[in-house]
């Protein structure tokens, strides 16, 4: 049971593993392109272990930002996970301790999505289960980053490869996947909206904070769906 | 093995950083007995709104060749899988940026 529950994490993290390969090597490339020394990506890569904030990172690396601006930088950007850990709250109380810690660390974006995906069909959210599609993308995360700090001279330009565009598209379908939850629409659209204005007049990477903000606030002032088809039963919770 | 001490820092606080924010939230939430019920909409709003805004600045910034690919891949996305999404984006781009130009 739980080898068969290993052997689907680590199919299901393959996908990911090999979508996130280009942007493994691109961090790699970029990062050897603003000054780190191959040691010092790959020690990025295994203990940051996330993907947007790592390219945030070594951008600021690269123009020499002070020390403590790279670090705010790089918790607002992963300020996301707050609520990730939050929201998986209810499928990680059963594992160990030493689980939870794991748990905590490989929690990246797919992985979050999945984990949700997967509770929300309610099948069994085991630790080996996440464990083996973690583990399928962490390593190749790390070695592939090495790999495009290796080859980095040869990559150029990204745009010239087109590059660029993978990152929003992969984060556009993740978003697609959750577009049959209540309020879909009307908090994609403002985290949009919001996200952009953030980006224009107070600057990345605290477009990821606001625009999320705003979405999260709008979801929360909405009526409830319980609200909208009362239940008996739901009346004595209402405040 | 090359290591500059200061950058060696930087990045382990990156990393302390990180880990603060995977596990804050599950240590904020375990602290309350009972999540309200708006609080749960706003939980499951979670995903949608953050990852939009990871998308949204590459198609209001972008040029037109990242508005047009971002589009056939939302469309490409509505019928079939993410891979697919990923491969019509980069061929809206890359068709773009060869014969119209950057």
């Amino acid at each position: 049971m739980s080898r068969a529950d290993f052997v689907e994490g680590l199919r299901g993290g393959f996908t990911v593993a090999v979508a996130s390969a280009p942007f493994a090597a691109l961090f790699g490339a970029l990062a050897v392109d603003n000054g780190m020394s191959l040691s010092e990506l790959m020690l990025m890569s295994a203990t940051v272990y996330a993907g947007a904030s790592q390219m945030v990172g070594i951008e600021l690396f690269g123009n020499n930002v002070q020390a403590w601006l790279i670090v705010a930088s790089i918790l607002a950007v992963n300020f996301r996970h707050v609520l990730y850990s939050a929201a998986i709250a209810r499928y990680v109380r059963h594992f160990t301790p030493l689980q939870k810690f794991f748990t905590f660390f490989l929690l990246v974006d797919p992985q979050f999505a999945e984990m949700v995906k997967r509770g929300e069909e309610g099948k069994p959210v085991t630790f080996i289960w996440y464990f083996g599609f973690g583990i399928i993308i962490y390593v190749p995360w790390v070695l592939v980053s090495l790999l495009g700090g290796l080859l980095g001279g040869f990559i150029g330009d990204p745009k010239a490869l087109g590059l660029d565009i993978l990152l929003p598209a992969y984060f556009l379908g993740i978003v697609l996947g959750f577009r049959n939850r209540s309020n879909f629409l009307p908090v994609a659209l403002v985290s949009a909206v919001a996200s952009a204005i953030a980006y224009h007049y107070v600057g990345s990477p605290w477009h990821v904070s606001l625009g999320a903000a705003a979405g999260i606030t709008l979801a929360a002032l909405l009526p409830l769906p319980g609200a909208l088809k009362p239940e008996p039963e739901n009346e004595p919770h209402e405040v | 093995m090359e290591f500059d001490l200061q950058m060696v820092l930087v990045i382990l606080a990156s990393a302390v950083a990180t880990y603060a924010t995977r596990i804050g939230g599950y240590v904020l939430i375990t602290t309350m007995k009972r999540i309200p019920p708006r609080m749960e909409a706003a939980l499951n709003a979670v995903p949608a709104a953050v990852l939009t805004t990871i998308v949204a600045p590459a198609f209001f910034d972008g040029g037109w060749d990242s508005k047009l690919s971002l589009v056939v891949a939302l469309i490409v996305g509505l019928k079939v899988s993410h891979t697919w999404m990923l491969v019509a984006a980069w061929l809206v781009v890359m068709g773009w940026r060869r014969t119209v130009g950057f």
